[in-house]
């Protein structure tokens, strides 16, 4: 059994059916992408995953043990499941230092002075130690986003989600973004991503998934699915996004 | 050169100098009208003025006051006649652009004489209302003798209406709090106690204030339970405001916590807080800077209702200006609690329209 196991996963919203029996395996270390168009169910897997969103069959498995349905600790599963959004949802009345220092002083128990220095260092990884004092509305698209991440990785995740986190970029703090996730990959963080930047995908992915309304309809290597995807779906999509310019 | 001049000739379309020749004479009939009325109140202010010396510079005051504004509209009646002349000069030689700049200012002016006269007007209207019947209204309202007599033992009890209204409000910013988690309560655990809450908020909007400081007051002392019966009636006064104003200010907070937006519900839920610590560490402290200003409104209204407490007896300002009033037949001393409750009011009014002013403006940044 793989490390993250998403089983026949379904999921409506009122009658529209959003998921329809999504299997999906993530290994460890693995950096697993999710492409498809918007509304293809990207986002609400990865929601249902940390249990944002309650599934209505099926299961999800983490590491050998069930983490969906009644009486899960969601909690306790958020701690080991971290999240980014697009729209990175920081606090915004929080300084960026208490932003990622609040989740592990107040469930980790860690001290103040711990917290802060593991913020800091991590902060310095990204570049953004000098803004620690800074509150989120002070920093650009581009800086949030890297705040965001950290304060995920503050929690020390088992597995990160990341949900189209440069859409809301401006083009050119996309890299500084990218280069982050990249970093993660490099030291074997599990991570499973909705994205639209293929390229990214082609270069970080172990696996791509295509998802179209509701379903996995193909997935592999990288290599296989962007230069010889076998459904006429996939390929439609990847010839929109090539004349979009983004492949 | 030709082309040019054309171009600036009246055309049949432009409407000349009618309209504004039409509505500059009825500035010249208003404005002076005014000035007339005015003179006439100002003659009747100053002749029928009462004796007494603190009073009358007062008077004098306002009476040059109005006199000056009246003056201002026949200036501006003045300006608007000169600007016409010019305007009819550019007319003649067709400078339609300076013509348009004339006729628009002179236009412009006798507005500003018309808005004056009527602005001029409400207020003599109000002085001839004070000094109707011999100035009998004057000497009820505001009798300066009463005022001196009475002010410094009105401004005494006034300081227990602060007392009550801080208390008060220090009670209801918890109390108002609690019972707005309480109808946010979360699950099908919380339905019931969000239930209650929600009748609790409900009932305390629904019945006036006067009428829960009069059960308070007069039913608990009846009613004989230990503590409660003992209260004094400052004490009830404030339990009683505390519990109306606990459900105005409940809705308040509750508008604030389902204002933040949902995204910062679900990111502090995936970095793993609980239901409990999310609300206070972030939705709760980004709500309570939101609705500051509402607050502040109701605090206000707050403020004022503590003189309904004059109905269990209580020494307010109110009641210590009624004891005046009845003694000597005159309200001046309840124009006094009025002034107190205009200048304490004032401030915070005006410090409620700087927030929300201010919160616009940091709005309108963001957007």
């Amino acid at each position: 059994m793989a490390f993250l196991d998403v089983k026949g996963v379904t999921k409506h919203y009122g009658e529209t059916p959003v998921l329809r029996g999504i299997d999906l395996s993530v290994e460890q270390h693995q950096v697993v992408c999710l492409i498809g168009a918007s509304g293809s169910g990207k986002s609400t897997l990865l929601r249902c995953v940390n249990g944002l969103e309650p599934i209505e069959a099926g299961e999800i498995w983490l590491d050998g043990d069930v983490v969906s349905g009644e009486g899960v600790d969601l909690d306790r599963l958020r701690r080991d499941v971290g999240i980014v959004f697009q729209s990175f949802n920081l606090f915004p009345h929080m300084s960026v230092l208490e932003n990622i220092t609040l989740a592990p002083r107040k469930i980790r128990g860690s001290s103040k002075e711990e917290a802060q220095e593991r913020a800091l260092e991590l902060l310095r990884r990204v570049g953004l130690a000098e803004k620690a004092d800074s509150y989120p509305d002070q920093l650009s698209g581009g800086q949030q986003q890297r705040v965001a991440i950290v304060r995920a990785m503050a929690m020390d995740p088992r597995v990160l989600l990341l949900d189209e986190i440069t859409s809301a970029l401006d083009p050119e703090l996309v890299a500084d973004v990218l280069d982050i996730v990249r970093g993660l990959a490099e030291e074997g963080l599990t991570m499973l991503l909705a994205t639209h930047e293929m390229s990214f995908a082609n270069e970080v992915a172990t696996t791509v998934c295509f998802l179209d309304s509701g379903v996995i309809l193909e997935q592999g290597p990288p290599s296989q699915i962007f230069r010889d995807p076998q459904q006429a779906r996939t390929r439609a999509f990847l010839d929109r996004v090539i004349r979009a310019g983004r492949l | 050169m030709t082309t040019v001049v054309t171009t600036r000739r009246a055309t049949s379309s432009d409407p000349g100098l009618g309209p504004t020749t039409r509505l500059l004479a009825v500035a010249w009939v208003v404005a002076p009208v005014t000035m007339a009325l005015t003179a006439w109140t100002a003659w009747r202010l100053v002749t029928s003025a009462p004796a007494s010396g603190a009073w009358r510079p007062v008077i004098w005051l306002v009476a040059a006051a109005t006199l000056a504004a009246a003056a201002g509209t026949v200036l501006a009646a003045v300006r608007a006649a000169r600007l016409r002349s010019d305007a009819a000069g550019h007319l003649r030689s067709a400078e339609m652009v300076d013509l348009r700049r004339s006729r628009s200012r002179a236009r412009n002016a006798a507005w500003v004489c018309l808005g004056g006269c009527l602005a001029v007007l409400c207020v003599v209207v109000f002085l001839d209302f004070v000094l109707a019947n011999d100035h009998a209204v004057q000497r009820i309202f505001l009798d300066p003798t009463m005022i001196g007599r009475s002010w410094v033992e009105v401004g005494k009890a006034f300081g227990h209406n602060i007392f009550i209204a801080v208390v008060a409000e220090v009670i209801v910013l918890v109390w108002g709090l609690v019972l707005a988690l309480a109808r946010l309560a979360p699950g099908v655990g919380g339905r019931a106690i969000s239930m209650l809450a929600t009748f609790y908020i409900d009932a305390f909007r629904a019945v006036p204030a006067i009428i829960v400081i009069y059960l308070v007051g007069f039913g608990l002392p009846l009613a004989g339970v230990p503590v409660l019966s003992s209260l004094s009636p400052t004490w009830a006064a404030i339990l009683a405001l505390a519990l109306t104003y606990g459900a105005y200010v409940a809705e308040v907070y509750r508008a604030g916590i389902t204002s933040v937006h949902w995204s910062q519900t679900a990111a502090a839920r995936s970095l793993g807080l609980s239901h409990g610590s999310t609300m206070r560490h972030v939705i709760v402290p980004q709500a309570v800077r939101r609705v500051i200003p509402p607050l502040l409104n109701d605090f206000i209204g707050l403020q004022k209702d503590t003189a309904l407490v004059t109905v269990i007896g209580t020494v307010d300002a109110f009641t210590q200006a009624k004891i005046f009033a009845s003694n000597y037949f005159n309200l001046s001393a309840v124009t006094v609690v009025a002034g107190l409750f205009i200048v304490v009011t004032i401030p915070q009014t005006r410090l409620v329209d700087r927030l929300l002013q201010r919160d616009e403006q940091r709005l309108g940044r963001k957007g």
